[in-house]
């Protein structure tokens, strides 16, 4: 179980999970026990090397090496009559072991199986892209190394998908903060007014919990508001709702709540 | 030739209306507020509705533009992101003056929920920001409030000076 930790200053540290927690695995079972999956396997097996294999959650897990990744995705789209890759990614292993665990989830339709396809790499290494095989695999490479930072080899298009082009870090690694690094948290300043304008337009306010009663910046005064960045005293008249000024508008009747009809119906 | 005839003795006897140039333009310019289509977010379907004919934007003189040369006031209706930074600087510097910015919502204001590496903290440290609204998402009844704040605010400024500089440059 997670180690506990106090959390009687929940409002002003918002989060308090653990990035590096590991969650507990469900009961694995043998790929024996499914004729399908075991018929899979024995295929897989009979051209290329499995580490390890095992059923999960009515899955079977599979795990193979770095460079046979194109070879059994082709192998099992042509031959096991797995014809969709739903999605892959990457998990950072970089503070256990200085690697990434590269996972493929596969669909069969025909068969209504589905098998999850990992091998590690270490850092720096990149992987062979299945972009030709499968055409999801574009798209989910890119957010791959948009956000892991691992290439694809014989990749058509390898930039950035979700970040700008100029972004600097991977958001999705377990070391980068969720509030952004130095970069991040200067990017829109640096990039349109330039790195002179950081002490004029200031550090951003992150803790958007703060509630202060004599900070006219962070609108938390509703029913007194004032005009940004006024100096507030403490004895600012409640300011009452109204629509137009009080002498009236050039040109415009003057709204009367009195005479104005209220329609209490919705649906009239 | 119609004959009509002129009450002489209503309105202070003349058909005519006098006024100061301030209020006559102020008049004018508060009252066809043309905003720009910018929904960024969920925010962005509340400013839709509020346009659309239950809420009634163009009683106002309220009318959406799909140019920000034609639009007279940016309403911010969303989540501001960092890649969408750069954005909205070359939107607001393509309206003409004199242009107002409603920033509409807590993502527009401060960032909101979002405390994030990709998100701007609040829209006011891209471009100068007129009118607050608070809420997740505001109501349509919020904005038009909130147009008619800044409609109150034209008529208060004399129209004749240029614009005082509003960037935060």
């Amino acid at each position: 179980m997670r180690a506990y930790k106090p959390k009687d200053n929940v409002q002003a540290k918002a989060y308090y999970t653990d990035r590096f927690y590991v969650a507990p695995q469900v009961p694995k079972t043998a790929v024996e026990e499914d004729a399908v999956f075991a018929a899979d396997l024995a295929a897989i097996k009979a051209k290329f090397a499995v580490k390890e294999a095992y059923i999960q959650v009515e899955q079977m897990v599979i795990y193979i090496n770095a460079c046979d990744i194109y070879g059994v995705l082709e192998l099992m789209r042509d031959e096991l009559a797995y014809t969709q890759l739903s999605e892959m990614s990457a998990i950072d292993w970089l503070a256990k072991d200085n690697s990434f665990e590269i996972f493929y989830q596969m669909l069969s339709m025909t068969k209504r199986k589905r098998i999850r396809v990992k091998y590690f790499i270490q850092k720096g290494e990149a992987v062979d892209s299945v972009e030709k095989l499968f055409r999801s695999a574009d798209w989910s490479e890119r957010e791959m190394f948009d956000m892991f930072g691992i290439e694809a080899n014989n990749h058509p298009f390898m930039k950035r998908i979700l970040m700008p082009y100029d972004w600097e870090g991977y958001p999705l690694l377990k070391s980068y903060p969720l509030e952004g690094d130095e970069f991040a948290a200067w990017y829109e300043v640096d990039k349109i007014y330039g790195k002179e304008a950081r002490d004029i337009i200031g550090p951003e306010l992150r803790d958007t919990a703060r509630v202060d009663s004599y900070d006219s910046e962070r609108f938390a005064r509703l029913g007194h508001e004032v005009p940004k960045g006024t100096k507030i005293t403490g004895d600012e008249p409640a300011v009452s709702q109204s629509y137009q000024e009080e002498d009236g508008v050039f040109l415009i009747k003057k709204l009367d709540k009195e005479s104005s009809v209220i329609i209490d119906d919705p649906q009239r | 030739m119609a004959q009509h005839k002129v009450n002489y003795t209503q309105d202070g006897g003349l058909p005519v209306a006098l006024t100061s140039i301030d209020k006559i333009v102020n008049w004018g310019r508060s009252n066809s507020l043309w905003a720009l289509t910018y929904g960024l977010a969920c925010c962005g379907i509340e400013m839709m509705a509020s346009g659309a004919s239950r809420f009634d934007f163009d009683r106002f003189g309220t009318i959406f533009r799909a140019s920000p040369r034609q639009a007279d006031v940016m309403i911010v209706a969303g989540t501001l992101t960092k890649k969408h930074a750069e954005f909205i600087k070359r939107l607001y510097d393509q309206m003409t003056e004199p242009r107002w910015v409603i920033s509409m919502g807590s993502c527009a204001n401060t960032g909101g929920m979002f405390n994030t590496y990709a998100t701007v903290q609040g829209c006011d440290r891209i471009i100068p920001v007129d009118l607050y609204l608070p809420g997740c998402a505001p109501r349509p009844e919020t904005l038009q409030y909130g147009v008619m704040l800044l409609q109150k605010k034209i008529r208060a400024n004399k129209a004749g000076n240029a614009q005082k500089a509003k960037r935060l440059m």
